[in-house]
């Protein structure tokens, strides 16, 4: 008796906290549940009419089979990893160079200033800098072309190139977040012991071998961490960038899964044959993203909770 | 005591500062040539004149825009949505993070409702599943289809149960034996010291709102109801349309028709869009960068 009016105690101790947890459950359990059941489009012959959880025909694999003859489908799923790899790399390579040069930096206003300045891009929409962008790499009046012409060079068409468009998109995507990325390898920085360089400077240490006996080592944990995690993008090139930027006369080479998959979805509407696409990119990315957190929390013990 | 520099360390510091304040106006440059098109004469503009500064300055850009209704309709629909949005993504966010910060002995299912967010980051379901189940729940065409798909955004939710979870346990214990309730406990104590965390939270859920485009365009059938990057989407991808769509609505754009061109009145659009960002700039600042390093390093 005592112990079930213990338990009964325990729940109405506990009431509260279910019931402030309710109406996230609910939401969560329809969009993101109610998504995920959904996927079973993918191994039916889907007919909108009928619903979505509607009495629809089962055809199994038959719509993978379908999307893997399609034509393009390797060249896209090569552009994905392509320009999936470049952002992942350079946006590791590019903040830990930037952080390690604003670090030399002694002056605090200037400090201060440069931070604020390459901060802005990573906050607005990529449909503001890919309007922005468009006008700037425009062949006949952008700037950048323009200077090129000064410089007696021809113009590149940078987003109507079908070699020239994956760099693009790896380049801006680096201005865009490049600078707010380095806040991370900043903060590494800053936590170094100071102790450690005076030390150096006693072993006879110049600058450059503070840098490289100090500096470095002090944050490859965190370069380690970042790199881990930023594997479960490994097919993520993009959309918000892309879309807004890609045109027909480079679909070779700069069509990713997400754009393949919306322009499947919902300008051709063949529902299920898009499914199967988003399924096949978030079932190797799931793979991707617990092989990454599994690694980050054994190799540098980051939990996501 | 003096410390000499030496020649080399002066150049490289010379350099190191020439090499950021270029890589820092290369990252400022180009909004300023957008402010700068914005203001310019369409001709100056087209000939690829104007830079940093604007050429023949004019406002007519501006006032082409105060008189366009499309504009101004997926502006209000940007405020409401961040109006209604903002605070919901916050309550859900309280409400969710509260209980997942207590210990298992405290909430026994702490582990599966962990999981059950959790899993969302890991997996996702794709775009016409997720499609297909806000039609299914009535949303398209309403503002809803905006804010309750991802009403609760579980990484910020993440952030917040972290640092609920690293308040000293005193805290909590000492309203627990004044006789507080846990609505209570979380109204007095635990949200007034979460405060920084709270405003991270509030600019990532601003930002995010005013920053989406996608969902605007998939569930909005018509454009009178596009949020405004949705709507500015349609500028940036087809410019010409913007100046056609508005031509045959009112008489009094005509005038300025020969005035304006696709890439001023875009320019003008696009920097207005932009404003609310700006003013929020120095919090954005100060709060993203808290949050940023509170969500990735934890003890």
């Amino acid at each position: 008796m005592k112990s079930r009016l213990a338990l009964s105690d325990r729940f109405a101790r506990e009431l509260p906290l279910y019931l402030m947890i309710l109406p996230a459950f609910c939401l969560v359990a329809v969009y993101s549940y109610g998504s995920m059941a959904g996927v079973i489009i993918a191994f039916q012959k889907f007919i909108p009419a009928k619903g979505m959880f509607g009495d629809q025909k089962w055809i199994g694999m038959q719509n993978f089979h379908t999307l893997f003859a399609m034509p393009n489908i390797g060249p896209v799923i090569r552009n994905t990893v392509v320009i999936a790899l470049g952002k992942i790399v350079a946006g590791i390579l590019a903040p830990v160079v930037f952080a390690l040069l604003l670090n030399e930096i002694r002056n605090l206003l200037a400090k201060r200033v440069f931070q604020t300045l390459v901060y802005l891009p990573h906050f607005l929409s990529w449909v503001i800098l890919s309007g922005i962008l468009i006008n700037l790499l425009s062949p006949s009046e952008g700037v950048v072309n323009i200077l090129l012409a000064k410089a007696g060079l021809d113009p590149i068409f940078f987003l109507g190139n079908a070699h020239a468009f994956p760099w693009t998109m790896i380049v801006s995507d680096v201005w865009k977040t490049f600078g707010f990325g380095s806040v991370i390898y900043l903060a590494a920085l800053s936590g170094i012991n100071p102790a450690l360089y005076e030390a150096a400077v006693i072993d006879g240490a110049n600058r450059w071998r503070q840098t490289l006996h100090v500096t470095l080592p002090g944050i490859v944990p965190i370069v380690v961490l970042m790199t881990v995690l930023g594997f479960a993008n490994i097919l993520n090139g993009g959309f918000d960038q892309i879309y807004n930027m890609y045109s027909p006369v480079v679909y070779s080479t700069g069509d990713i899964l997400d754009t393949f998959v919306f322009r499947l979805g919902i300008e051709q509407a063949q529902y299920s044959l898009s499914t199967a696409a988003g399924l096949f990119k978030s079932g190797v990315s799931f793979v991707f993203i617990v092989v990454s957190y599994y690694l980050a929390d054994k190799f540098t013990g980051y939990k996501v909770f | 005591m003096h410390i000499r520099t030496s020649v080399s360390r002066r150049i490289f510091l010379v350099s190191n500062a020439v090499l950021l304040t270029l890589i820092s106006l290369a990252c400022i440059a180009p909004f300023i040539n957008l402010l700068a098109v914005s203001f310019s004469d369409k001709t100056a503009v087209a000939a690829g004149e104007v830079t940093f500064f604007p050429v023949n300055f004019t406002t007519v850009s501006y006032e082409f825009i105060t008189n366009s209704s499309k504009f101004f309709d997926s502006l209000v629909v940007s405020l409401k949505r961040t109006a209604i949005g903002v605070p919901l993504n916050l309550l859900l966010i309280i409400m969710t993070a509260y209980p997942l910060s207590k210990s298992r002995g405290d909430f026994r299912a702490r582990s599966f409702f962990s999981w059950f967010f959790v899993v969302t980051i890991l997996f996702n379901a794709g775009l016409i599943p997720t499609y297909m189940v806000v039609k299914s729940t009535d949303l398209i065409n309403t503002i809803w289809a905006l804010l309750l798909p991802g009403a609760l955004p579980v990484f910020s939710m993440l952030v917040v149960m972290n640092y609920m979870r690293s308040l000293p346990k005193e805290l909590l214990e000492a309203a627990y034996i004044d006789g507080a309730g846990h609505v209570q406990t979380l109204l007095r104590i635990v949200l007034p010291v979460s405060a920084p965390t709270i405003a991270t939270v509030t600019l990532f859920a601003f930002v995010d709102h005013w920053n989406s485009w996608f969902d605007g365009m998939i569930y909005m059938n018509r454009i009178e109801n596009y949020p405004l990057q949705t709507y500015l989407q349609t500028v940036v991808v087809n410019p010409e349309e913007f100046i056609r769509n508005n031509t045959d609505l009112s008489g009094n754009l005509s005038k300025y028709l020969s005035l304006v061109s696709a890439r001023t009145t875009g320019a003008a659009q696009m920097f207005l869009a932009m404003i609310p960002i700006l003013c929020l700039y120095p919090f954005l600042q100060k709060y993203f960068t808290t949050g940023l390093v509170m969500g990735s390093v934890k003890e």
